[in-house]
C-alpha cells in the first residue's frame, strides 16, 4: 500500500490524531507557560535559589523521556494510564527551556538600563514589569518555540501509555514493521513542529524591541 | 556662589566619616574618612582617575549603596532612615550611555519619573514638551522616535531631561557626557553648564576630565584611592599643592599642547 493511498484512506483517523496531538501539546505548553514564567520572574532577585531551580530542571530533562513516562505511572494521583500522566511529562521537558530563557531573558540586560531604572525611583516589581519583562520577551518567547518543538516531538511518545495523539501510528506501524503507517504519525507530527516553529519565530522577531 | 554664612538648611548632601567596601569582602575600602557638605545650589564635580570611588560617592548619595561606617544626610536626614523610593524620585540621575529605555519613545523616557509620581497625562505631555525644548530636541521632530533612532549627543540630551523632567532638586551626573565624540561633548558642556546655572539645583557631577571639572563646577573635589584630597572653587583648585592635583594638571596641559 502506497503513503498516499493510506493517508487518503485513513485520513479522518489522522486528523484525530492530529488534533488529540495538538490538544496534548497546547495544554502542555500552557501548564509549562503558566509554572516557568512567573517561576522564572520570582527567581530574577533569588540568585542561590536560581542555581538550585535551574539545576532541577535540567535534571529533569536529562531523563529519557520514554522513562519518565514510565516512572510516573505508578505514581499516586498524578500517575496512571492516559492523558494526565502524558500532560505532567510534557510539562516537566518544557519546564526547563522556558524557565532558563525567563531567567536570562530578565535578567541578561544592558546594566545601564536597570541602573537608570532603580536610581530614577522605580520599584522592584515596576522594573518588572515595565523593564525587565518587555526587553526580555523576545528571549522568552525563543524559549517557549525551543519548548514547543520539544513538546510535539516527545508527546509522540505519550502513546506508549495510552494518551493518543500521532504516536499512535508510529508504535503500531513499529509493531507492524509498516514504514507507511510509522509515517502516518511522523509527518504530521514533524510538520506540525516546523509550523509552530516558524509562526513563533515570526513572533519572536514582532516583539524583538532593539 | 553666594557668600551668606552657611546655615543648617543650606547643607543638602552630607557624609559623615563614611567608610565603604564591598560588604562581605575585608578586602582595602573603595572610599574612607568621607566627611562632605554639599551646599544647596552648587554644582560639585568628583574628580578624580578610574577606580578612585567617584561613582561609589555617588550611589551612596541615592541610597543604591549603604555605606559600611558612617552616614550619609540628604536634606538633613539619614540615607538609612528614608523610604529609597521617595528619596530616589526626589534625585534626577544621569549616566553614560544615558541607560535610556530602549524600548519607550523619547517621549515616554522623559514623562517617566513624572509618570511614576502620578502626574496626569496632559501635565506630563507639557512638561515632556518643555524639557525636550530646554535641552534643544524639537518636540515634533523626535518625541515619537526610539533612543536607538538616534546619535549618542541627542540620547545624551534625552538622559538629561528624563532627570530634569520631575523638577528634583537635586541631580547626580555620572560621566553623563563620557562616550562622546570631543566636538558634541564640549557643545553639551557648553549648554549645560548654562542650564545648570539658570536651574538652581544641586548637581553632582562625575568625571575624570579636568577641562570638564573646571568648566562645569563652582566646587572641584578631587579624589585618590577613596579619600578627598583637595576640595577648592575652579579658580583655586590648580593652585592646591599635592601630588594628584599636579598629575591631573600635567595630564591637562599635556592634552592642551597636543590639541594646539
Amino acid at each position: 500500500m502506497s503513503l498516499w493511498t493510506f493517508f487518503v484512506s485513513h485520513r479522518e483517523e489522522i486528523l484525530e490524531a492530529t488534533a488529540a496531538h495538538l490538544f496534548l501539546v497546547i495544554i502542555s505548553m500552557a501548564l509549562a507557560i503558566l509554572i516557568g514564567v512567573p517561576l522564572g520572574m520570582v527567581l530574577v532577585k533569588r540568585k542561590s535559589l536560581r542555581a538550585f531551580a535551574l539545576g532541577f530542571a535540567s535534571v529533569l530533562q536529562t531523563i529519557p523521556s520514554l522513562a519518565l513516562f514510565g516512572f510516573l505511572i505508578p505514581l499516586p494521583f498524578l500517575g496512571g494510564i492516559g492523558t494526565r500522566t502524558a500532560v505532567i511529562a510534557l510539562v516537566l521537558y518544557a519546564l526547563l527551556p522556558i524557565l532558563r530563557n525567563t531567567v536570562v531573558g530578565l535578567t541578561n540586560l544592558d546594566p545601564a538600563v536597570l541602573e537608570a531604572a532603580e536610581a530614577m525611583g522605580m520599584t522592584e516589581s515596576q522594573i518588572l514589569l515595565r523593564v525587565r519583562f518587555p526587553l526580555g520577551l523576545s528571549v522568552i518567547l525563543a524559549g517557549v518555540r525551543t519548548a514547543t518543538v520539544i513538546t510535539i516531538g516527545v508527546a509522540t511518545i505519550a502513546a506508549a501509555i495510552g494518551a493518543g495523539g500521532l504516536g499512535t501510528f508510529i508504535f503500531r506501524g513499529v509493531a507492524m514493521v509498516s514504514d507507511v503507517v510509522i509515517l502516518a504519525g511522523a509527518i504530521p507530527a514533524a510538520l506540525l513542529a516546523l509550523a509552530a516553529d516558524a509562526a513563533l519565530g515570526l513572533l519572536e522577531r514582532r516583539l524583538r524591541v532593539v | 556662589m553666594n557668600a551668606k554664612p552657611e546655615t543648617r538648611a543650606d547643607v543638602t548632601i552630607e557624609f559623615r566619616s563614611v567608610e565603604y567596601h564591598v560588604p562581605g569582602t575585608l578586602s582595602h575600602p573603595i572610599l574612607s574618612q568621607i566627611t562632605l557638605k554639599i551646599l544647596r545650589g552648587e554644582t560639585v564635580v568628583l574628580l578624580g582617575r578610574s577606580g578612585s570611588g567617584k561613582t561609589t560617592l555617588l550611589r551612596l548619595i541615592n541610597g543604591v549603596l549603604s555605606p559600611s561606617r558612617g552616614d550619609v544626610y540628604v536634606n538633613g536626614r539619614a540615607v538609612a532612615e528614608q523610604d529609597p523610593i521617595s528619596l530616589r524620585r526626589g534625585i534626577g540621575y544621569v549616566i553614560q550611555e544615558a541607560g535610556l529605555f530602549p524600548h519607550y519613545t523619547v517621549a515616554e523616557n522623559v514623562g517617566l519619573v513624572p509618570g511614576l509620581e502620578g502626574w496626569d497625562t496632559k501635565r506630563i505631555s507639557a512638561r515632556v514638551e518643555e524639557m525636550m525644548r530646554l535641552v534643544g530636541l524639537d518636540p515634533r521632530e523626535y518625541a515619537e522616535r526610539k533612543p536607538r533612532e538616534l546619535s549618542g549627543g541627542q540620547r545624551q540630551r534625552v538622559g538629561v531631561a528624563r532627570a530634569l523632567a520631575a523638577d528634583q532638586p537635586i541631580l547626580l551626573m555620572d560621566e553623563p557626557f563620557g562616550a562622546l565624540d570631543p566636538v558634541t561633548r564640549t557643545e553639551l558642556q557648553r549648554e549645560f553648564a548654562a542650564l545648570a546655572r539658570r536651574l538652581e539645583k544641586t548637581i553632582v557631577f562625575v568625571t575624570h576630565d579636568l577641562r570638564e571639572a573646571l568648566r562645569l563646577g563652582s566646587r572641584i573635589v578631587l579624589l585618590a584611592a577613596g579619600q578627598v584630597v583637595a576640595d577648592a572653587g575652579p579658580e583655586a583648585f590648580l593652585r592646591v599643592d599635592h601630588p594628584e592635583v599636579r598629575a591631573f594638571a600635567v595630564s591637562f596641559e599635556v592634552g592642551s599642547e597636543a590639541r594646539a
